[in-house]
């Protein structure tokens, strides 16, 4: 894996709060990208529409090409066997909709608007993911 | 498509190269922020606080203004308490989060360019939601 690169990380991550804050002052919305799959699946009947929602969540994917171009092919390296990438699928689908949010909608701007509900998340989603993976790699050894 | 659709396509555009000039889309990096006892990873760290700047400049600025530019009304919600739900909901997340290294934004941003396991990573996320929101709140 390259070397951390605190350049790229920062750059990325103001583009992520610019379009966090764009959802926000364009079209009055939260930028979660749980919540916006759910209303883009039709799945939930929130305050964005369904169009709107599914945009967003295309604009995704079709973004997340354009550094390959310009850059290099950014690496993604899937270590997890399928069995616990499906439960961790699982797992994260359910758990954001009954904690209502992710890392985008709770991390980023929940927490940007101080709500104590989107920080207590965060630290708890945080949380569990540190203690996940200690109990993977160095109480199981599994070479994640 | 509508004015609105075009520009929330362009946010999500401008979200998914955000995450994939920060690595975020890479499982493995995410997992070596969260591995604390091993060669620890800070980009995430970095990501986040990169991304919080920006955010919380909009969500100040929003006490400044009547309404969002192209849309009538602000969905921001209520403040609410803190409860089980939320908290076991987190964590549960969280749990499938370290499993993987995925969470949503990041797996749907790495669709077209992560190969099979993102597909089985991002089928497995919907039918979560699905059972969440078609069976387990239908049963409650």
């Amino acid at each position: 894996m390259a070397e951390f690169n605190a350049l790229t990380a920062l750059a990325g991550g103001l583009m992520i709060g610019i379009a966090a804050g764009a959802m926000l002052l364009l079209l009055g919305r939260i930028a979660g990208v749980s919540g916006m799959s759910a209303q883009a699946l039709g799945l939930s009947r929130g305050a964005t529409s369904r169009g709107i929602a599914a945009a967003f969540i295309i604009g995704l994917p079709l973004g997340a090409t354009l550094p390959t171009m310009v850059i290099k092919a950014p690496a993604i390296t899937v270590t997890t066997s399928v069995p616990l990438l499906i439960a961790g699928g699982l797992l994260v689908g359910f758990g954001t909709r009954l904690g209502n949010g992710c890392t985008s909608g709770h991390g980023v701007c929940g927490m940007a608007r101080l709500s104590r509900r989107s920080i207590a998340a965060t630290a708890s989603f945080m949380a569990a993911g540190f203690v996940t993976v200690f109990v993977l790699r160095h109480l199981l050894e599994m070479p994640l | 498509m509508t004015v609105r659709m075009f520009v929330a396509l362009a946010i999500g555009a401008l979200f998914g190269a955000g995450l994939a000039l920060s690595a975020m889309i890479d499982p493995a990096r995410v997992l070596g922020f969260l591995d604390l006892a091993g060669r620890w990873d800070p980009t995430l760290a970095f990501v986040m606080g990169g991304a919080l700047v920006p955010s919380f400049i909009a969500y100040r600025w929003l006490r400044a203004i009547d309404k969002p530019a192209l849309a009538d009304d602000f969905a921001v919600p209520e403040t609410a308490p803190i409860d089980r739900r939320l908290i076991v909901g987190a964590v549960m997340f969280g749990v499938g989060w370290g499993l993987v290294g995925f969470c949503p934004g990041p797996a749907l941003a790495a669709l077209l360019i992560g190969g099979w396991p993102v597909l089985v990573f991002v089928a497995a996320l919907v039918v979560g939601m699905i059972v969440h929101d078609r069976m387990w709140v239908r049963a409650a």
